[in-house]
């Protein structure tokens, strides 16, 4: 009951902005709904269009999980990397930003036409816009090291590499889980993005597809399935941090 | 230009227990403008309990990782057996229970997880921690956590031991358990000890000497022997006497 009652502010918040949208839909008429579909209209798209936006979903929902793990493997061997070697955190680092600044839009076009029109070129998309807060907060996190603990480490004649397994490494996780916390959220709007150059299957190709034949019902149904993908997605990570590193959850004094 | 110092170790192969020595001869160390430590001397003999108090900023941080070898005096010559750090701070790991946060000096060493605590668990035992082995350290007391610490740096086995204001966290009581308590261990475990702090009477009641050192640059204006039976209590009138004496070195009190 009590559980309940927490989750009481957001569903009320919900409701509400459903509510206002819905009323506004209503009042600006059928028109304006092919351009903004009201959230009855979108309630109907997600029933009638199930088993498209069902086989729409698996497609982009492969495509953002292994871009994710792309982006994870990438994103640990070049924080690993950055950390470990001056010289590669001099060349490597300004490139990794430069990374960011580069606009998917100009890039997905060419990497259909390199890498054609599989899952491929999705995938380095995904990995490109959400490596890059992986890298950022695991070095955060191999940093945050006390420098106390690390001459300790060196008055006990440890080798770096046991520095690293015993002390650093372990105080990163925090920041690796957070830094793909906020991939999750990216990696969607990177799948959408790819899908939209070069490809015939996925939730960002049907939204495509679907305005310019005013079914924006349906656009917007898998909107709300993107959405909520993840959420899950961030809220299974949440759980796996907390079975993972329970200790960054505790205070001193309030265990 | 003085001489680069150099930092190296008295013997080739260092005594397991107890043993070794420290000697540091009129070193100096320079931080750009700021002169830490400006011509000092200190000399602790195998199994000695030097206490090393001083004013704040006075170098006493520097002195240790010369010691320790983490840092390399501008001038003299730091001569010293192995010796490993005990912070200030405990700087346990969070994510390990108390047991395994101990034994991280043989983990660093290669040793495996079980190996080590196997080889940990009858110190820890002895140490009165006994029961608290998964604990990790935000549910331990700060003088549990400054036990484990201390523990953590002697199973180290390095002949000298540098301890590094080990007691300046606690509160005032569990300060004075600490000291009694570290008292009675390094009686049992006698080690080289280089004990800096900034409280003068923990200084009277640890140490076999006090070496008082004077504002920065650092240097020794007071080297008092304290011969006094174990344990002291901070009220006997020659601990009194020896702490007015150190007091007075400090130029504290007239």
């Amino acid at each position: 009951m009590k559980r309940a009652l927490r989750y009481l502010p957001a569903a009320l918040l919900l409701a509400a902005l459903i509510g206002v949208w819905e009323l506004y839909v209503d009042l600006k008429g059928a028109t304006f709904s092919l351009i903004l579909p009201s959230p009855h209209q979108v309630a109907k798209a997600l029933y009638t269009d199930r088993s498209l936006l069902w086989s729409s979903f698996l497609v982009t929902a492969r495509e953002v999980l292994l871009g994710i793990l792309v982006a994870a493997v990438t994103g640990l061997v070049l924080a690993f990397a950055i950390h470990f070697s001056r010289t590669i955190r001099r060349a490597a680092y300004p490139l990794v930003i430069a990374s960011q600044a580069v606009p998917v839009v100009i890039l997905a076009p060419i990497l259909a036409f390199w890498l054609g029109f599989g899952i491929v070129p999705k995938l380095v998309v995904v990995a490109l816009v959400s490596f890059f807060s992986i890298v950022v907060t695991t070095l955060a996190g191999l940093a945050s090291v006390d420098p106390d603990l690390l001459k300790l480490m060196r008055t006990f004649d440890a080798p770096r590499r046991r520095i690293f397994r015993h002390v650093e490494l372990p105080a990163a996780l925090p920041g690796v889980f957070t830094g793909t916390k906020i991939a999750v959220a990216v990696s969607v709007i990177g799948a959408v993005f790819a899908e939209w150059n070069g490809s015939n299957s996925g939730l960002g190709y049907l939204i495509l597809t679907s305005i310019p034949q005013l079914l924006s019902a349906r656009a917007v149904a898998a909107v709300v399935i993107l959405s909520l993908f993840a959420i899950v997605l961030f809220g299974l990570l949440s759980v796996a941090e907390r079975l993972a590193v329970p200790w960054a959850y505790q205070r001193q004094g309030e265990p | 230009m003085p001489a680069k110092g150099v930092t190296e170790p008295l013997s080739e192969a260092p005594l397991r227990d107890g043993g070794g020595g420290v000697w540091v001869d009129g070193v100096t160390r320079r931080f750009g403008q700021l002169t830490a430590l400006d011509g000092l001397s200190l000399r602790v003999a195998p199994q000695e309990i030097v206490a090393v108090v001083g004013p704040s900023g006075c170098g006493k941080t520097t002195l240790l990782e010369l010691i320790c070898g983490l840092q390399q005096p501008d001038g003299g010559a730091v001569r010293a057996d192995p010796a490993a750090l005990m912070p200030q701070r405990d700087v346990l790991l969070p994510w390990l229970g108390a047991l395994d946060n101990a034994a991280l000096a043989l983990r660093a060493r290669g040793i495996r997880r079980e190996q080590a605590r196997a080889q940990a668990a009858p110190w820890f035992e002895r140490f009165g921690l006994g029961g608290f082995e998964r604990t990790r350290p935000a549910e331990l007391s700060g003088g549990m956590r400054q036990r484990i610490s201390f523990l953590r740096s002697l199973l180290a086995f390095k002949p000298v031991l540098a301890l590094d204001e080990p007691f300046a966290s606690l509160d005032a009581i569990t300060r004075l358990q600490m000291q009694a308590w570290l008292s009675h261990v390094l009686e049992r475990e006698p080690r080289t000890v280089v004990l800096v702090t900034h409280d003068v009477e923990e200084a009277v009641v640890l140490g076999d000497r006090v070496v008082v050192l004077s504002p920065r640059p650092g240097r020794t204006v007071a080297d008092i022997e304290v011969e006094l039976p174990r344990p002291r209590h901070r009220t006997d009138p020659e601990v009194v006497a020896l702490r007015e004496q150190a007091l007075e070195a400090l130029g504290v009190v007239e």
